[in-house]
Order: C-alpha cells, then sequence, then structure tokens
C-alpha cells in the first residue's frame, strides 16, 4: 500500500526566515521522489514537516488527499529515517525492528515472526540478537529500514540516511534502496545534496535552493532541460558563459558573448526571451567534443590548461579568451595524442546539447 | 608504582607528586582511618580514656547485643525501641527516595529535553539558589510554613477552607518533604546529565514509530537514563538515612530518626562505642540498599559514577 503526499503552498518560518517557501508539489503512490539541494537549503525541514514534527506556518500536507494538519507524527502513515538513523542503541537488532509493532502491543510471537521476515528480506539474517553496536555501517543502514518498514508505512521518508557511508557502500546501497522500494511498493521520499544519488535512484527530483522549489521533473529532464541557472549548475557539472541575446525565435536563440556567437535552443521561452537580454549559455563538459572529428553548430577557440585523467573519461581544462574558464570531458578511447598543455584547438557543439538561460544564481561550488 | 609512574608521566614530576600525596592522604586518612578506627570502637566496651588499652579492652559484642536485645533491666526481649527506629528511619528513607525520583524525573526531563536553552538555564539557577541556604534553614524556614499555627494554616483558615490547623508537623507531612527537598539535587543533576545526553533523535525516532510517549519512556528515556537513576537514588538514600538536622527540626513528636539515636549515644550518654556501633549498622544498610539497587537496575559500578 502506497499513498500520495502533496504539499501546498507550503511554508515553514523560524522567525522571520523561511527555511522552506510556498512549497507546491504533488508525489504519487509509489514514486520514489527525491529533494536534491545543497546543505542549508531546508530539505529536513520539509521532511520533518510531512512526517508532523515540523509545523508549517502556512499551507497544507495531504496524505492521500487527507489533510495532515492535526495528525501527530504517531498517527501519520509515514516512518522517518533519519541523518544519523537513530537506532536504539540498548535493544537488540530485532528488538530495534519489531518496536513499531511493540509499541502497539502486537504480542511477542507475532513480532518475532515479523521481525524475522524484514530481517531476511534485508539481508540480515543471523544478527536479530546481536546490539546494534556490533554492526557494520552498512547493517545498520539496512536496520533502520527494516524497522522503518515494519508496520507497512505507506510513505517511507527518507533524510540523507546514505551521508555517513563510504563511497563504495554508499553506491550498493543506491541499488539497494531502489530494489527494495520496488519490493514493498511503497512511496519513497528522499532528501540528498548529492545529485548522482539522486539521479540514480530517483522517478523524479524537485531541486530546491534556499527554502524554494527551482524545478520538479524527471531526472533526464531535469538534467537536460535545467529551467534555472542554479539548477543548470548544481545538477550536474555545467560551463557558464554569459552574453546578450541578438536573435530570438520559438524555441532557438543566438547569443553573443566575447568569445564569438552561438547558437543554442531555448527550453521555457514561451515569449519571455526578446532581444538584448542577458542570458547564460550552459554547456555540459560532455557535450563538448574536438571540432576537427565532426561538424558542429558552434565552434570555440580555446587554450588547453591542464588535464586530468579519470578513467572512462579525460577532463580538460581550458581557457576561453583572456579571462574565462571551460571544461571539457572526451571519452578515453577518442584519440588526444596531439592536444598538450598550451595547445590552441577548437572544441565545438551542437545546439541541442546546450541550453539558454536568463541571468540568475548559480550554485557554487561547495 | 604503577599509579605513581603514569601521574608523574601525565603531570610532570613536581604536580604527578602532589597528586599522589593527595591520593595517599585521602585515602588512608580520610577513608581507611576512621572507618576502621570506627568499626574497631564498636568492638569495645565504653572506657575513658585511661582504662584504653588495660584489662577491661577486649573484644566485645555488647553495643550490638544492645541494639537487638536492649539493656538488661527492660522488660521486652528485643530493643523494640531502637529496632523500631532503625527499620522506620531506613522505611521513610526509600519512601523519600522513591517521592524525589517521581518529583525530579519529569522536571530534569522538561529540563533537559523539552525547554529551550534559555529557560533550562533559569529552571537550573531556581533549582540551585534556595540551596544556597544551610539546610537547617531550610528545615526552618519549612517548620514555619506547615506549623500548626504555620503560615499555611493561617492562610487556609482565614479563607474559611478549613476550621482548625492541619496537623502536617505530627503527621510527618514535614518530615517527609523536608527530607525531599533536603537532596533535591543529588537527585536532580545526574538525572538532569543522564537524560541529557540522550539524542532527541531517539524520541521522534520513538514517536514517529507510532509510540505514546509513555511508552517512549519506559522503552527508550529510562533505560538510558537508568545509571543517572541508580546514582541519584543511592545518593538520596544514604544522605537521607544518616540526615540530622531535617529530622530534628521537621520530625513528628513520635518520630525518632536513627541517627538522632546515634547523636544522643556520642553526645548526651557520652557512649562512643556504641555510637560507632550504631553508625556502622547504618553503613552496612546503605551498603546493601547500592548492591540491591545495582542488582535490580542490572548496572555496574562505574556505570553510576559517570
Ligand atoms: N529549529 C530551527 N530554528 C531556527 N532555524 C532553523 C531550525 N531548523 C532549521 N533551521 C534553519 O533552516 C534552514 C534549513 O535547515 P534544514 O535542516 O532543513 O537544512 P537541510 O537542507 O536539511 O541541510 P543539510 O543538508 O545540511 O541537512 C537552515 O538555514 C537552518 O539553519
Ligand atoms: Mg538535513
Amino acid at each position: 500500500m502506497s499513498a500520495s503526499v502533496e504539499l501546498k503552498n507550503a511554508s515553514v518560518t523560524f522567525g522571520n526566515f523561511y527555511a522552506a517557501k510556498n512549497i507546491n508539489v504533488k508525489i504519487n503512490g509509489g514514486e520514489f521522489f527525491s529533494f536534491l539541494g545543497p546543505s542549508g537549503c531546508g530539505k529536513t525541514t520539509l521532511l520533518r514537516a510531512i512526517s508532523g514534527f515540523q509545523d508549517l506556518s502556512e499551507g497544507e500536507v495531504l496524505i492521500d488527499g487527507v489533510d495532515m494538519s492535526r495528525i501527530g507524527p504517531n498517527k501519520r502513515p509515514t516512518s522517518l529515517i533519519f541523518q544519523n538513523l537513530a537506532l536504539f542503541p540498548l535493544m537488540s537488532v530485532a528488538d530495534n525492528i519489531s518496536f513499531s509493532l511493540e509499541v502497539r502491543g502486537v504480542d511477542k510471537k507475532k513480532r518475532r515472526s515479523r521481525a524475522n521476515e524484514l530481517i531476511e528480506l534485508m539481508a540480515l539474517d543471523g544478527q536479530g540478537e546481536k546490539m546494534v553496536h556490533q554492526l557494520s555501517g552498512g547493517q545498520k543502514q539496512r536496520v533502520a529500514i527494516a524497522r522503518a518498514l515494519a508496520i507497512e508505512p505507506k510513505v517511507l521518508l527518507l533524510d540523507e540516511p546514505l551521508s555517513a557511508l563510504d563511497l563504495k557502500l554508499r553506491q550498493r546501497m543506491r541499488t539497494e534502496l531502489r530494489a527494495i522500494q520496488k519490493r514493498v511498493n511503497i512511496t519513497f521520499i528522499y532528501i540528498t545534496h548529492d545529485q548522482s544519488e539522486a539521479l540514480t535512484m530517483s522517478d523524479r527530483i524537485a531541486v530546491m535552493n534556499e527554502g524554494e522549489i527551482e524545478q520538479i521533473g524527471l531526472c533526464a529532464d531535469v538534467y537536460n532541460k535545467p529551467l534555472t541557472p542554479f539548477v543548470a549548475t548544481f545538477v550536474g557539472e555545467n560551463n557558464s558563459i554569459d552574453g546578450k541575446l541578438t536573435e530570438v525565435s520559438s524555441n532557438e536563440a543566438t547569443i553573443s558573448t566575447e568569445n564569438g556567437s552561438f547558437k543554442s535552443c531555448l527550453n521555457n521561452s514561451d515569449g519571455k526571451y526578446s532581444i538584448g537580454d542577458e542570458v547564460f549559455l550552459f554547456i555540459r563538459p560532455e557535450a563538448l567534443e574536438l571540432a576537427k572529428n565532426g561538424n558542429f553548430d558552434n565552434v570555440i577557440d580555446i587554450n588547453i590548461d591542464t588535464f586530468e585523467f579519470e578513467g572512462n573519461i579525460k577532463n580538460y581544462f581550458a581557457k576561453l579568451g583572456s579571462n574565462k574558464k571551460i571544461k571539457f570531458s572526451i571519452p578515453n578511447s577518442v584519440d588526444t595524442s596531439d592536444i598538450h598543455s598550451g595547445s590552441n584547438i577548437q572544441i565545438g557543439f551542437n545546439k541541442l546539447n546546450s541550453v539558454i538561460l536568463k541571468k540568475g544564481q548559480l550554485a557554487v561550488d561547495t | 608504582m604503577n599509579l605513581f609512574s603514569s601521574l608523574i608521566k601525565k603531570n610532570g614530576p613536581i604536580i604527578g607528586t602532589y597528586l599522589l600525596i593527595a591520593i595517599i592522604f585521602w585515602f588512608i586518612f580520610l577513608i581507611i582511618i576512621p572507618q576502621l578506627y570506627m568499626v574497631d570502637l564498636s568492638f569495645r566496651p565504653n572506657l575513658s580514656p585511661l582504662e584504653r588499652g588495660g584489662d577491661k579492652d577486649f573484644y566485645t559484642l555488647e553495643h550490638y547485643k544492645h541494639f537487638l536485645f536492649g539493656s538488661a533491666g527492660s522488660n521486652n526481649y528485643f530493643n523494640v525501641v531502637d529496632i523500631s527506629v532503625f527499620f522506620k528511619t531506613i522505611f521513610i528513607s526509600i519512601i523519600v527516595t522513591i517521592l524525589n525520583l517521581l518529583f525530579c524525573y519529569p522536571i530534569a526531563f522538561y529540563i533537559a529535553k523539552v525547554a529551550q536553552p534559555n529557560s533550562a538555564r533559569f529552571l537550573i539557577i531556581a533549582l540551585i539558589i534556595p540551596f544556597w541556604i544551610n539546610e537547617l534553614l531550610r528545615s526552618f524556614a519549612l517548620r514555619v510554613l506547615l506549623a500548626n499555627e504555620g503560615v499555611i494554616n493561617t492562610f487556609l483558615t482565614q479563607i474559611g477552607l478549613i476550621d482548625t490547623g492541619l496537623l502536617f508537623i505530627t503527621n510527618n507531612v514535614g518530615l517527609y518533604s523536608g527530607l525531599t527537598y533536603a537532596y533535591l539535587l543529588l537527585m536532580m543533576f545526574p538525572l538532569y546529565n543522564a537524560i541529557e545526553s540522550l539524542d532527541k533523535n531517539q524520541l521522534e525516532a520513538a514517536k514517529d514509530l507510532g509510540s505514546s510517549t509513555f511508552w517512549t519512556h519506559i522503552r527508550v528515556v529510562i533505560p538510558h537514563a537508568k545509571p543517572g537513576i541508580v546514582s541519584g537514588c543511592t545518593m538520596v538514600f544514604m544522605l537521607t538515612v544518616g540526615a540530622l538536622a531535617t529530622p530534628v527540626v521537621l520530625g513528628g513528636p513520635n518520630t525518632l530518626w536513627f541517627p538522632e539515636l546515634i547523636y544522643q549515644w556520642f553526645k548526651m550518654s557520652n557512649n562512643w562505642s556504641r555510637g560507632a556501633a550504631y553508625s556502622f549498622l547504618l553503613l552496612i544498610i546503605s551498603v546493601i540498599f547500592v548492591l540491591t539497587m545495582m542488582r535490580l537496575f542490572k548496572v555496574r559500578i562505574g556505570e553510576i559514577i559517570k
């Protein structure tokens, strides 16, 4: 059983500071939905509002269409997995898992069998009698999920549960979480500041910045068709070049920059753009290719600065004009023997692989 | 030797030596010698200084016998008066300890986990300030409030709620409240420290999983606070059972406190040996109480001291 979760004009204020501002989103039943945003943008606050620990100052939370404002955290059909897991250190793994049944007065035999069921589901066989501190990081993670699933919540809320794990384990847990979600078939609402986590697991994501949602959409759409400069630079890497529009049609435009004119796509044009507007042109590093290897809509002259070998790809950092930097990535299989630090070369990109957006706040690298 | 070298290594030769001397002094002169002397004294007859070491000075159980059977001339087989004072003292002390725990737990929890930092600080100060006043004076203050013609009775009669004064002192209401109040902080702070160290997420996790406040306390807060509970209870019990000033001032006319008896043997009857024997009995009961608490709550001594 899964449930839909809807936030309507939801805001949370601390004093006169908006930790979440006018949030509108409808998360479907059975969906894996992620809120993605930098540290301090209000993700935890939003999750606490859904689980009932944080009162909204405006707006409402609806779960399966029912207004939750008068329903406490212990009565909502949600389960929250805390940033630090908050397992009970003085109880065994099995007792942790069956805690929600115990406090509902379920008898010992039923608790036992439900705990065993979940222990099996989470591949924790043989760990039931251990204490929490005797488990590894990944096992603790799974106990926390098992504990949250024990009373079959309709919505599972996860607050950056993987952030404490090392990279390898984190990657494995991503796949696992996704598989668990498919198996138990309930709504997962996941929050993270790690874009690759959000992109790999989610059906849809909402990108947040300073308490507001910047964009909601399918992962590929958010990545390929960002609606704001913040989303373009926060989700994945992006080169930004600023300039002015010199030509505008319904879905295409030409931008004139210090480094030449480029043709690109307009995502959310509908008459919002006109000639002379100050805009950014965004091109992803992997959308840039060596100009000699094909025909491109746009070509840029650059001067190679440094080089970085990442295995499957090679990253080049180059100077564009006198004061701009640009990064591009080339598959390892492409021959680059003639490119060295200091070489003057040309790179190109197609207009479909780039995007023009009105000037706005960029994500800062952290 | 190990202790000595590690002290020197950690603190340097001068401070290390100083610490060592302080520890040895504390251990030998403040713990071992006085206790041993008291125990030894309790097994000897009550003699004047001149007779000490003479042929009248031998080990005897006469003082312990006196506690059990009284003096030869009495009509009862057992020393009913002393024994009943002893058990009454222990019984009331246990009640007082429980009252203290029941009173302090919600307050400690409120200060540690519910109150905003500012009001928590204010509450802690409000708890401490009354204890700047000496125990004897606090007891007298309570007596002024609770006496038959005291502040509370006068007030209640004047607003017409009662006709004659309630017998707070006679019925030991004064004694119970005075004793509970006397060592309040020794219950409050261990409890507060223990609860304060509980991760707030644990409380929310329990609630999120559907637990009522009651069950969260039973399954999460109390198990976590157990060492603090045991440490508070043992300290309050030991000090209550050994209290003198409060029972003297607030005890009802029919209630004698065991330390009052000890005081009488030492001071009035000038029988130090008997006083020592009676004190030793009190010490034993305290140790039994501590061990029982530890057994009951399954905590080790190390956890209590934390
Ligand atoms: N109880 C509170 N009182 C005042 N301000 C708060 C409170 N809780 C959160 N905030 C503020 O609200 C903002 C959002 O906090 P929140 O914890 O939701 O961020 P987050 O997106 O979860 O960040 P992180 O990724 O670091 O966990 C922050 O600026 C924070 O300082
Ligand atoms: Mg957070």
